[in-house]
């Protein structure tokens, strides 16, 4: 991916916060990301981190207390921070659609899921219900919904979790968006579903070059899904690098203790190696680094600077696309 | 060969469930006919799905569930229809550590309190004898002297579990059921609960009953590892051979699945076809059947029982009905 090009989706600087009665919290501080067309960026990251509340920014979905409050998403030369609502409304689904961990949650439960698909067709695109619905028993087929001629008329209830998830995609890529956000799409099913789920989800995305944001916890989806890899630890992003390098260097202190403290299969040790200690709480102001109070990096070297001073997203080489949010692995312009 | 701590054999446990206003009753057989044995100090892991009656097993075991049949013994004592006080001595042998701390944890109590409880129940030792030893205990998991007077909410979700495991562990137990101890938990956290558990089994000279979905997980804790699909046990093997030479397609499907950590190996691969059946509504003959991609006509008609096809590695599958010293002779 050339640095020069511009990218379908660019973030800068973007701070969300949920003011609540224990005060402000910082759920995103300052996050940098961008999808290029057609690319796969995964978003990893433990609980807390700022990835969900990352992509309900993106489609400003924040609710309150939640707010945004700075940045620029910058979505095909658009700012959408800046857009009026109904402008927002007009992209959502049209150009950027999500779907969510609980897809049966997402579904009208009253509504047969074929006119759930189809309605987007009638009030979208004009089509006549006759022609929506063939359109909806397409789109069902293409995810692998078996017999969709009949299964149209299934109410959300009726159907598994996998299934649901897969009409949740047929949903979100009707209209073919340019941008989709999944968050934790396979968090609520088995890892039998999920293989199934993830391979309709990442074909359906190349056949129709939408760029795809896998939200996720888990680090052996990101490497089998994703192009891309962004790490998130405590509302920023501390890694950003091409999967096949995050994986196989990583340079942030968090991201090499979290892929050192996976248990693998067929890699059978006696002991993990733990990453001490807990995420910080993110209502207090942080001055230094977010990860400085578990970095064995900063107590080997003895690094002063990291408790004082908030690292910046740096290369690692300049000019290459791996980047990280760390004094010692980092290289200032 | 250790010797037997815990032997199930033919445990059914199974409730009701009702479709529609008049709908008939019709039972779930979450576990049926399921025999193991657990050895002195081992860790046996029992992975599964959701919903293949994985932790209804594991409650059934220690009678916090009534069973429907079967029998359950713990150091050749039957726990099953026992008078309330010999339950109760029994109780300080087999405890239990929850997936989640948090709702197994009284939010009007003192984390102190709820961990000290087994101890009033039983009447172990005096007042300060009693206080003692949650203070050892809690400073054996990693926690702090200064943490015993909290409450449940100011604590983050791996130390509730460092204080269900205190609690599980405060009457000395030998037995302990382990559902899901680590999947409500961030990866980062994990690995200092599994290995804190690892630790305390090495101590404390605990026998485990390690359930969780989590296969690479299992692998890490067990010796031995029974694999579930609703209500059967379908592999039972030593964990290097179940996972190096899974023989129930079942099992090697579960392992093709799993995402690895690792873009230059290929895994998700699905040879699990379609969705999990219903449970109120399985396949006649083998249960895994109608996902499965070698189901022969004989697979429809009987049951596949659990046997023997190496000394130590028992499958329920048809593939592999002839014992492979059988088959050799």
């Amino acid at each position: 991916m050339a640095p020069d090009r511009e990218p379908l989706l660019r973030i800068e600087g973007l701070r969300t916060s949920f003011h609540t009665h224990e005060g402000v919290v910082r759920a995103v501080d300052g996050v940098d990301l961008a999808v290029h067309e057609g690319e796969i960026l995964g978003v990893v990251g433990e609980s807390g981190c700022g990835k969900t509340v990352t992509a309900m920014s993106i489609l400003r979905l924040v609710d309150r207390p939640g707010r945004i409050e700075g940045g620029r998403i910058v979505f095909a030369g658009r700012d959408l921070l800046g857009l009026s609502a109904s402008e927002m409304t007009a992209i959502r689904g049209e150009d950027i659609a999500m779907i969510f961990q609980q897809a049966k949650v997402s579904l009208n439960p009253v509504i047969p899921i074929g006119r759930q698909i189809a309605e987007q067709f009638m009030r979208r695109r004009g089509l006549g219900q006759r022609a929506a619905m063939a359109e909806a028993v397409k789109l069902l087929a293409e995810v692998g919904i078996p017999a969709p001629e009949s299964r149209i008329k299934a109410y959300p209830h009726e159907l598994s979790g996998g299934q649901a998830q897969r009409v949740m995609i047929a949903i979100a890529l009707a209209l073919h968006p340019r941008l989709l956000i999944a968050d934790e799409p396979t968090t609520a099913v088995d890892v039998t579903v999920q293989a199934q789920i993830l391979r309709v989800l990442r074909e359906r995305c190349r056949e129709l070059g939408t760029a795809l944001i896998l939200v996720t916890h888990d680090l052996g989806l990101v490497a089998q899904v994703a192009d891309r890899v962004a790490v998130m630890y405590a509302g920023q992003v501390v890694e950003q690098a091409p999967v096949a390098e995050l994986f196989a260097a990583p340079a942030h202190p968090y991201t090499r203790g979290l892929l050192r403290s996976l248990p693998r299969l067929g890699d059978v040790r006696a002991r993990l190696v733990e990453i001490p200690g807990t995420v910080p709480s993110l209502t207090r102001a942080l001055p230094g680094c977010r990860f400085a109070a578990r970095c064995d990096v900063r107590l080997a070297h003895r690094l002063d600077r990291c408790t004082e001073d908030a690292p910046l997203m740096m290369p690692l080489t300049a000019g290459k696309p791996h980047a990280v949010r760390c004094w010692f692995e980092g290289q200032l312009a | 060969m250790k010797d037997t701590l815990v032997r199930v054999e033919n445990l059914s446990a199974r409730y009701p469930v009702r479709r529609g206003l008049f709908g008939v009753r019709r039972w779930i057989r979450a576990v049926d006919n399921v025999s193991f044995t657990i050895g002195r100090g081992e860790t046996l892991g029992l992975v599964g799905e959701s919903g293949c009656g994985k932790s209804t097993l594991g409650r059934a075991v220690l009678a916090l569930r009534k069973a429907a049949g079967g029998r359950v013994e713990f150091d050749g004592t039957p726990v099953f229809d026992q008078t309330p006080d010999a339950l109760k001595a029994l109780r300080r042998e087999m405890q239990l550590v929850f997936q989640d701390p948090f709702a197994s944890l009284d939010p009007r109590k003192t984390v102190g309190r709820s961990v000290r409880a087994a101890l009033d129940i039983h009447g172990v030792g005096s007042e300060a004898e009693r206080q003692r030893r949650v203070e050892e205990m809690f400073q054996r998991v990693g926690l702090q002297r200064a943490h015993i007077a909290r409450f449940p909410h100011e604590f983050s979700g791996g130390q509730r579990q460092r204080i269900g495991i205190a609690r599980a562990l405060i009457l000395r137990p030998k037995f302990l059921v382990c559902d899901e101890p680590v999947s409500a938990l961030d990866v980062s956290i994990q690995a200092q609960i599994l290995n804190l558990l690892k630790d305390l089994q090495a101590e404390f000279r605990l026998t485990l009953l390690f359930i969780s979905h989590n296969l690479a997980v299992v692998e890490h804790m067990a010796d031995r590892v029974a694999v579930m699909y609703y209500g059967r046990i379908v592999e039972l093997a030593p964990r290097d051979r179940l996972f190096a030479q899974p023989l129930h397609p079942y099992t090697s499907g579960l392992l093709d699945a799993v995402p690895i950590p690792d873009p230059s190996v290929r895994s998700m691969i699905s040879t699990i076809d379609g969705d999990p059946p219903d449970p109120a509504n399985l396949p006649d003959g083998c249960r895994f059947r109608s996902r499965c991609r070698h189901a022969m006509p004989k697979c429809a008609a009987l049951e596949p029982p659990l046997v023997a096809v190496e000394p130590g590695h028992d499958v329920a599958c048809w593939l592999h009905d002839q014992p492979a010293h059988l088959a050799l002779a």
